[in-house]
């Protein structure tokens, strides 16, 4: 007598990584087949998407004395960057290639320092930050033309900055008689490059800035420019704005030399509806040449901005809206399975807890992702034309940057349903675990826009305050569509699709919140009976 | 032999009509202190909101007499998250009657379904209560012990932290929670599940003044933040610039009590003309 031997099935992947994907098969079946499910995931993506038309609808105003008005043009520098360009500029054409070299020996100005009676603010001297003096190349005197610069400031030392949004670091501390500082310009081609040094004798590079396009004649020169700063008074009266005021000695221009010309870039403040001019100064005395001067070479970012344009985020300003129906399904992934019971044939199919958990996170992980990817693609796409319409968006938004807030608001939802998932692990009830993942989710957003958690003075950072640093709305910030900047003192609010975090950074304070909710799930979920 | 004389009719029958509302009272009374569950939520109300109240205290700074916040609302912040509890706990009232089939023993034992669901909004409406005065009132004097340091002092135009509009502000707090647990047992009550129930509640609070926030028509954002409950609850808890808001502070809660009755409305109709 014989017997037959039968040889096990030889699967060929290794048995473990087998029943993990067959176990994320199981838990899609388990999701796609509750009809109620899919639809929240459908409303999900209709809500993000449907919001669109409401939050992009008009364009913002200007408040002028006598009621709104059509906001005054923002100067559009390099690459349609809006930029403040307004700066007091001593100045002497030159062509072709040649250096400018001065030596800074003192830099003072005016500033706020406290209100008076009647609110209004009251001057003395002081400098800001980023008040800056120095020498500049610029292509003409028209504000938006591209330059390159390498300046003194208040208290961020020597730096060398071009086209308004680059800033390189020189020679740090404060200048004064006993201790100037010595400033560069080499100019080759469509090349700039820029040195610094204390003594006139051991120069130091500090940067090279490529200015494409750059004419052959230009202007070469000494500015002053007291720095943004946001003072309601100084666009109707210049007395109230920040000044700089440059002591400049030792210039030296290899180009032959033409005799200064003063003029005020920009004519009127960064946002000055009444036109106010803003006369800057220039002395020449024996050795010496001084020039003050107020506003500032910067981009227009924060409420630096003053045109009626928004920004791109408007568009995703649905994402609460898709959250919540997401939030329930997600808590409800698992909360339905200990209502019904199932969660205990769940566990005797699959012994190894911790898998089960993993199936469920990659299968509502990958749901959020995709309606979250999907829902900000097509609002994207609809929002922006929208945007053009009613009134031109504010910042130019590169396809990286739009890439990145659709793929950002797929993770922010992927990342709120596993957040989700693990609440309703650990307190294993629907309708607790709904309440609290939207308290903790949602809730804080509200929170950012309470008077209290608010900024109130100038600096950058951002609006919304801890709600949007430290809780899982954090992750808003990874939808931000315009820059801040360091060089730039501004208000930098909320409204204006300003966050206190990186988009990336904010991303990662709601994936810690999901980690350690999804830790403490696991852990209980191994530890407590079914 | 008279057989008829010996059975009495039996005890629960007799004055019906006045025991039945006090029979009812009492049921759901030792239901509702019987599970461990609403305490706890209602414990959870009172330590939510005063724990983001004293948040919100510290992290605030009044630096200048134009600041123009408003420290009642800065220490009520604790209301936005606390009402969330609220809501748990009405959809739970009786969301668990349903989750776990409860509810056909409660209508074979109390038939008349009005007077079950009254006696249901009546058990929630006390302890309720109860605990959002203790919230409110400490979120009151967290905000009072703390404000002060940071900038709210009368110098900046906040003479005192307790004058009649600051009880108003406080009592409207407290109405406002109360009127919350309500909506939420109303709309509970028509959609039957607990999960659902507690997703839309709290869709109808947050959404409103999110939306609010982020349209960019001035005029559809007004009237979103008069018809919001949530928004028209606030408006009675504000104590600075009331001229200035959509509602004044009664017109407000009145916007949140008309959003409480016609959920109830709906809760208690479903539940008369359906099947359990």
């Amino acid at each position: 007598m014989t017997t037959d031997t039968v040889a096990p099935r030889h699967s060929p992947l290794t048995p473990q990584r087998e029943s993990f994907w067959r176990l994320v098969h199981a838990e899609w079946t388990k999701f796609r087949t509750v009809r109620g499910w899919v639809i929240a995931a459908g409303v999900t993506i209709t809500a993000i998407t449907a919001f669109v038309f409401v939050a992009t609808g008009a364009g913002r105003s200007c408040t002028g004395s006598s009621g709104p008005l059509a906001c005054p043009g923002q100067p559009a520098g390099p690459g349609g960057v809006p930029v403040v360009d307004t700066f007091y500029f001593a100045h002497q054409p030159v062509a072709g290639d040649g250096t400018i070299t001065a030596q800074v020996t003192s830099l003072t100005g005016q500033v706020e320092v406290g209100q008076a009676g009647n609110g209004a603010p009251q001057m003395g001297p002081g400098l800001q930050p980023w008040s800056k003096a120095g020498i500049i190349i610029k292509e003409n005197t028209s504000p938006g033309s591209v330059y390159a610069a390498m300046v003194l400031t208040g208290s961020n030392g020597v730096r060398m900055q071009w086209d308004y949004v680059n800033d390189t670091p020189g020679l740090t501390g404060s200048v004064s008689a006993s201790a100037p500082r010595w400033l560069r310009l080499v100019r080759h081609g469509g090349t700039i490059t820029g040195y610094d040094s204390a003594d006139g004798t051991h120069w130091t590079l500090v940067g090279s800035a490529t200015l494409p396009g750059l004419t052959s004649t230009v202007q070469a020169g000494l500015f002053a420019a007291g720095s943004y700063y946001d003072s309601k008074f100084c666009t109707y009266d210049s007395s109230f704005c920040t000044r700089a005021t440059g002591v400049f000695r030792h210039i030296g221009l290899s180009w032959p030399a033409t005799g200064w010309t003063g003029t005020n870039v920009g004519g009127a403040g960064p946002n000055a509806p009444s036109g106010v001019p803003e006369p800057g100064a220039l002395h020449q005395s024996a050795g010496a040449l001084t020039v003050a001067g107020f506003g500032d070479i910067s981009p227009a970012a924060g409420d630096a901005y003053g045109g009626s344009g928004q920004s791109l985020q408007r568009a995703l300003d649905g994402t609460f809206f898709g959250l919540i129906p997401l939030i329930v399904v997600a808590a409800m992934f698992i909360t339905a399975e200990y209502r019904r019971g199932l969660i205990r044939v769940s566990l005797t199919a699959t012994p190894r807890r911790g898998r089960l958990l993993a199936a469920k996170a990659v299968v509502i992980g990958a749901v959020g992702f995709a309606a979250g990817l999907a829902a900000a693609a097509l609002a994207l796409a609809a929002g922006m034309p929208l945007l053009r319409r009613a009134g031109g968006l504010a910042w130019p938004v590169s396809l990286l940057t739009e890439a990145r807030m659709a793929a950002g608001t797929g993770a922010l939802l992927a990342v709120a349903a596993v957040l989700a998932l693990a609440i309703g692990t650990i307190v294993r009830r629907s309708a607790p675990a709904v309440a609290i993942a939207i308290v903790v989710i949602v809730v804080p957003y509200l929170l950012a826009f309470h008077p209290g958690s608010q900024p109130q003075g100038s600096g950058p950072g951002g609006g919304g305050g801890w709600p949007l640093q430290i809780t899982p709305a954090a992750a808003l910030s990874v939808q931000q569509a315009v820059p801040q900047f360091h060089q730039l003192v501004a208000v930098y609010p909320l409204d204006n699709g300003y966050c206190p975090l990186a988009p990336w950074a904010g991303l990662a304070v709601e994936c810690a919140w999901a980690a350690a909710a999804l830790a403490l799930a696991y852990y209980l979920l191994r530890r407590r009976d079914a | 032999m008279n057989l008829t004389a010996r059975v009495a009719a039996p005890r629960y029958l007799l004055g019906q009509a006045r025991h039945a509302a006090a029979a009812a009272l009492g049921a759901e009374w030792t239901k509702f202190r019987t599970v461990a569950g609403p305490s706890w939520l209602l414990a959870g109300v009172v330590t939510l909101t005063v724990a983001v109240g004293v948040a919100a205290a510290s992290a605030a700074r009044c630096q200048s007499a134009r600041c123009g916040i408003d420290p009642a609302t800065v220490s009520f912040t604790g209301i936005d998250p606390g009402q969330a509890v609220v809501a748990a706990a009405g959809v739970l009232a009786i969301g668990n009657e349903y989750s776990t089939g409860m509810i056909k023993l409660s209508l074979t034992a109390m038939p008349r379904r009005l007077t079950f669901i009254l006696a249901k909004m009546a058990v929630l409406a006390g302890p309720v209560l109860i605990a959002s005065a203790l919230a409110v009132a400490g979120s009151a004097a967290a905000g009072r012990l703390i404000l002060p340091g940071h900038g709210f002092t009368p110098a900046h135009g906040y003479a005192s932290l307790t004058s009649a509009t600051d009880v108003r502000a406080a009592v409207g707090a407290v109405l406002y929670l109360t009127l919350i647990a309500l909506l939420s047992l109303g709309l509970a009550t028509a959609v039957r599940d607990s999960a659902a129930a507690i997703g839309l509640v709290l869709g109808v609070l947050y959404l409103f003044p999110l939306a609010a926030n982020v349209v960019s028509n001035p005029t559809l954002a007004r009237h979103l933040d008069q018809i919001g409950p949530l928004p028209a609850g606030l408006d009675a808890q504000a104590t600075v610039g009331v001229h200035t808001l959509p509602l004044t502070p009664w017109q407000g809660l009145g916007v949140v009590a008309l959003w409480t009755a016609g959920a109830l409305l709906l809760g208690a109709l479903a539940l008369k003309l359906r099947d359990a």
